[in-house]
């Protein structure tokens, strides 16, 4: 359910839905300067100047709402951002906006006023690879130390050089704001980064007038693994498919591995067997039903410190997951289970087993779900703790790149799953779960929901699983042993991973390992709302908001 | 029960010990079957190390605290089914300075060593560490990261290393149990080499690095300073 009213289709845009990018270059006159061709959509090479007027215009009237990443990448004589653009209705009209910049000179102008999540998606540019943007509100380092020397991803960065990181204590940051010298009543409050509520080492600095929260600003990169420079460095075929599962921690490992399956196989043209893709559908989906339940685990340990029920009954369940996907992977949280063109081997044996096992937990599920609704949803105290707070009204949760539960909680009708469909899931019968609360709770809620959905998708999964002829049973599609795709191949490909849209941006140069390998992390764009949803409330409602976000900060940081 | 009474006082003569020793009606709850083991003469003779040993080896308070995806692992290991509490090590304390033990879960970033190392030093002593994952031995399948400390010993000294990408929840029990057995043993944790250490900047050697940053950090602002060159 949209809460958008049905309009005409927007400029370049055929009747049949496709996009039409002449009408668009059309539409943007002469600051298109060149365009190229990438394996997911056409990229517009624009003047580094007319980054904002550029974007503004695509998304006023083309209609691209929806700043996808920001990909910033030192070629041998420039440097280059690519802007990927899509659109909440419809995300398989795509559109690269590439603005390169001089070696000598790596200015551009900045995209933040046009979508408020280029804010952090180009503090991180700056801060990996170096471009600046200019007309930025705040281009400092991100996920560095703001002391560190060189930019990680330029090219001629070296790692040996010795660094110098400092503890500092933190400065009240109103203190100028203010401009009260007599105003006694703002105080800065560190949280984290070690905090039992921030979910890992999420460093948050808020400042306090009397109760309410007056500025928030999340501080991340306490776990910055460098994901991009390990995945750039190793080889397609098989070394990069261990780091997704590292990303979204949370038990979600296969539905990361399928962000680099489906982006790598894209841009190979590698065809993966049916009987392979059911396999990943179901898997993945018992993925996200044990994400989901930690979430909600978590989240009930936060609002009110529920450590004995409700966090014991999501780890209880989480256990017979674990076990079903370690029966079928071998590992119990760091799957690596995919494999370009299929999956690493068949379900194990006997098949009978394994299916008696997962059906006993799909039989139990109802009943487990019904039973967190009555500690949860309709449980009094956390109603009063959630409803009508943290409160992510659409328009902004667009504007900042929100997906997954955190946009399905306001109202946006958005699920890569269905909208940009991959797997099997357009053969399966289910729902795209939203809610129109726009708070806590709904995003809580839409976590329980889906769960509900994601056990449909496995029943049907292990129905075809179980009639399939077992002469049909290809797991693997050929692919070569060393994967060298064409030099200059580009392509973003998203997946709906736990959390929302995982995508991966991957350059190739002829080698076997990428040229440029970036990350889109969900939780990197959800946590960008945390300010709008905390500012004026108390610091017990933001710590509900940040569990409703549910990040993970392994996903944040990569 | 006939070989109880043998070895063992029956409650009633245990009573009747307890109330010459402690005076008239001594309540019956403060009886305990140790305490009947002990028979008449409800004393033990120890050496007062060994006992406080024992003491710290059963009872731990951990340090409630996740960095990556080993902490998840963690998490399964406090709650049911693996439920580490049953081995007298099992009360999770979310503020440093109530912790004996810091299980580090997770790998280690230039950013966050400094904080590591700033909430080790606030647990108050006997502390003792449990580094999980191939993360904290030697970076694990980040260890060529620009950005990354090659493990937790570079930062704070390590008495058990639970090896694995993540360790089972039954690796991290044997850890632990393995740690209790050593506390209870009296041993002591090697000490490690060469450490990052907080230093305030203005105790840095002046080189090129130091002189870059000068008009960015003060001369009494802790740093810790990383030479990725000579990590292991
Ligand atoms: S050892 Fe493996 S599972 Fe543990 S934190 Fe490191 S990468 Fe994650």
């Amino acid at each position: 359910m949209s809460l958008e009213e049905p309009q005409a289709p927007d400029v370049g845009v055929t009747g049949e839905g496709d996009l039409d990018y002449d009408a668009l270059e059309d539409l943007l006159g002469d600051n298109v300067v060149d365009r190229e061709q990438h394996e997911n959509a056409e990229g517009f090479v624009i003047r580094p100047d007319e980054v904002e007027e550029t974007l503004s215009t695509l998304k006023e009237e083309a209609g691209f709402d929806h700043l996808s990443s920001v990909t910033a990448q030192e070629y041998q004589d420039r440097y280059e951002s690519i802007y990927h653009l899509k659109k909440f209705d419809d995300p398989t009209q795509e559109l690269s906006v590439v603005v390169p910049t001089a070696r000598d000179d790596p200015v551009s102008e900045s995209a933040a006023g046009v979508f408020d999540t280029a804010e952090w998606h180009e503090r991180e540019a700056y801060d990996l690879v170096g471009i600046e943007y200019e007309g930025h509100p705040d281009l400092r380092r991100i996920l560095l130390p703001e002391t560190w020397q060189g930019h990680p991803l330029s090219q001629d960065y070296n790692q040996d050089k010795p660094q110098i990181v400092p503890l500092r204590e933190h400065a009240n940051p109103m203190e100028e704001k203010t401009k009260i010298p007599d105003d006694p009543d703002t105080m800065f409050v560190n949280i984290g980064p070690h905090h039992p509520a921030t979910h890992g080492v999420l460093h948050v600095k808020t400042t306090l007038d009397g109760e309410q929260i007056a500025d928030l600003d999340p501080d991340i990169g306490y776990l910055h693994r460098c994901e991009e420079q390990m995945c750039q460095q190793s080889t397609y075929r098989h070394q990069i498919m261990p780091y997704p599962d590292r990303w979204d921690y949370i038990s979600a490992g296969i539905l990361n591995e399928w962000a680099y399956a489906r982006a790598a196989e894209d841009m190979a043209d590698i065809e993966v067997p049916e009987y392979a893709q059911v396999i990943r559908t179901m898997s993945a989906e018992l993925c996200r039903i044990a994400a989901h339940l930690l979430a909600v685990g978590t989240f009930a340990l936060d609002i009110y410190g529920d450590f004995t029920a409700i966090f014991m009954y999501a780890i209880r369940d989480r256990e017979v997951i674990q076990n079903i996907l370690e029966d079928l992977t071998g590992q119990r949280l760091m799957f690596n289970y995919m494999r370009l063109g299929g999956v690493a081997w068949d379900l194990p044996e006997p098949r009978e087993d394994f299916f008696e096992q997962t059906r006993d937990f799909l039989d139990e599920l109802p009943d487990r779900l019904e039973e967190y609704h009555n500690l949860l949803t309709s449980n009094e105290i956390f109603q009063m703790r959630v409803i009508d707070t943290g409160v992510l009204p659409p328009e902004q949760a667009k504007s900042f790149g929100a997906t997954g539960p955190v946009a399905r909680g306001s109202g946006i009708d958005y699920d890569l799953r269905r909208d940009d469909p991959y797997g099997y899931y357009d053969e399966l019968e289910w729902d795209v779960i939203t809610e129109d609360g726009c708070d806590n709770f709904s995003r809580a809620l839409v976590r329980l929901k889906e769960m509900e959905q994601s056990g449909r998708i496995i029943e049907q999964c292990l129905d075809l699983l179980e009639d399939w002829p077992e002469e049909d049973r290809e797991i693997q599609a050929n692919v070569p042993r060393t994967l060298k795709p064409e030099p200059d191949t580009e392509i973003y490909r998203a997946v709906e991973g736990a959390k929302g849209e995982l995508g991966i941006y991957m350059r190739s140069d002829g080698t076997d390992k990428p040229a440029r390998f970036k990350i889109r992390s969900p939780c990197f764009c959800n946590l960008q709302t945390l300010p709008v949803m905390s500012e004026g409330e108390y610091i017990p409602d933001m710590i509900a908001s940040l569990g409703s976000l549910d990040i993970v900060l392994g996903e944040v940081d990569r | 029960m006939s070989n109880d009474t043998e070895l063992h006082d029956t409650l009633e003569q245990a009573q009747s010990t307890q109330e010459a020793r402690m005076g008239e009606g001594v309540d019956e709850r403060f009886n305990s079957t140790l305490r009947q083991a002990f028979g008449h003469t409800p004393f033990i003779l120890t050496k007062f190390d060994k006992f406080m040993n024992w003491v710290r080896g059963s009872s731990m308070f951990m340090l409630l605290f996740g960095i990556a995806c080993c902490s998840i692992e963690m998490m399964h290991t406090y709650a049911v089914k693996h439920d580490l509490d049953r081995f007298g090590a099992g009360v999770p304390r979310a503020s440093p300075r109530q912790a004996d033990v810091i299980i580090v879960p997770g790998t280690i970033v230039s950013k966050f060593a400094p904080r590591l190392k700033r909430v080790y030093d606030q647990m108050p002593e006997p502390k003792f560490v449990v580094s999980m994952g191939s993360c904290t031995i030697s970076g694990g399948p980040f260890q060529e990261g620009y950005n990354v400390i090659k493990g937790a010993e570079e930062v704070i000294p390590v008495d058990i290393h639970v090896p694995g990408c993540p360790p089972r929840p039954e690796a991290l029990i044997y850890g632990v149990a393995k740690l209790q057995e050593r506390v209870a043993n009296g041993e002591t944790a090697p000490v490690t080499v060469k450490p990052y250490e907080l230093e305030e900047f203005g105790d840095l050697e002046q080189d090129e690095l130091v002189q870059q940053l000068a008009s960015e950090v003060d001369d009494d602002d802790l740093v810790m300073r990383f030479n990725w060159a000579d990590s292991p």
